[in-house]
């Protein structure tokens, strides 16, 4: 399955860890405020309704 | 007369500029986002897997090559997310538009997170195939100028607390920074002696990188815009939604 990457393992693999974690982070960070800020959203509309 | 009025006034063209209602938007953004993430995700791992898996080594690179997958897509989002930024700092400057401010501080973070890839795939690959980390090259230090820049950027925003205070000082910044995002992407052109390769793909054919390299690389790139795109529309909701949330609790306390 894995393909053979020779004498450059370690660089190649190293580079997609990284860039993947960073990607990882950032939409889970963004996903975490967005969900955050809206549930937020909602408790001061309901407070205002009531 | 009246009923006349109004027909012709339904008749009116869509304009972009309705898309400047946080309400509108807001809606608009709901219906793309599903789409966008899906796409998004699908060009992104499918030009992934294809890239790592299915494509040969480089006759000189070897198995580094793939690591051309994330460099190139990161710094071409790396740069034009600050000319999106540019763009709607801009129509912020000119015309006033709260969600165009809101946009760009949204895609700020995404910038910068795609610069820090670009640096350390870049950085990573250097290593073997240059000898070194890093090189004072034009490409890679305006690279690196341009994510200080980011980060001056972002820090700018949350400095200032009057919020369009913080657009009108932030747009500026983002206009002198683009000298740098234009020197990113053109500096390999006209400053000869850098370490950095020229442009991998660009519409001279004599150029570019062979086809087995290419169509993967192409759909990582159509990938990482369409999830520019979902991740900015997304951010920008919560920029909008936090927006209200500051002009409610102040709405309340001059009630109380």
């Amino acid at each position: 399955m894995m393909p053979d990457l020779g004498k450059y393992e370690n660089i190649v693999i190293s580079a997609y860890a990284g860039a993947l974690f960073l990607l990882c982070v950032l939409i889970a960070v963004t996903l975490w405020q967005g969900r955050r800020v809206k549930a937020q959203l909602n408790a001061i509309e309901a407070r205002r309704d009531d | 007369m009246l009923e006349q009025k109004q027909k012709e006034s339904t008749k009116k063209p869509m304009s972009i500029w309705e898309y400047a209602n946080p309400t509108k938007f807001l809606r608009l953004s709901a219906r793309l986002l599903p789409v966008l993430w899906i796409c998004a995700a699908t060009f992104i791992v499918g030009g992934l897997i294809w890239g790592f898996f299915f494509t040969p080594d480089d006759y000189r690179q070897g198995s580094t090559v793939k690591i051309i997958y994330l460099h190139v897509p990161s710094a071409l989002m790396a740069i034009n997310a600050w000319f999106m930024m540019l763009v709607s700092s801009l129509v912020w400057v000119v015309r006033r538009h709260h969600v165009s401010a809101l946009a760009a501080k949204a895609a700020a973070p995404v910038g910068l997170v795609m610069t820090l890839i670009a640096l350390l795939t870049g950085a990573i690959w250097g290593q073997p195939m240059w000898g070194t980390w890093w090189a004072w090259d034009p490409r890679l230090t305006s690279f690196l100028v341009l994510f200080l820049f980011y980060v001056g950027y972002i820090a700018l925003w949350q400095a200032v607390d009057d919020s369009d205070a913080a657009a009108d000082l932030t747009s500026i910044l983002c206009l002198v920074g683009s000298v740098f995002a234009v020197l990113s992407r053109y500096a390999v052109n006209f400053w000869n002696q850098g370490l950095h390769q020229g442009a991998s793909l660009s519409l001279d054919k004599e150029k570019n990188v062979a086809d087995v390299f290419a169509y993967p690389l192409y759909m990582c790139m159509a990938g990482f815009i369409l999830l520019f795109l979902a991740l900015v529309f997304y951010r920008t909701g919560t920029e909008i939604r936090l927006r209200r949330i500051a002009a409610l609790i102040a709405r309340e306390r001059r009630v109380i």
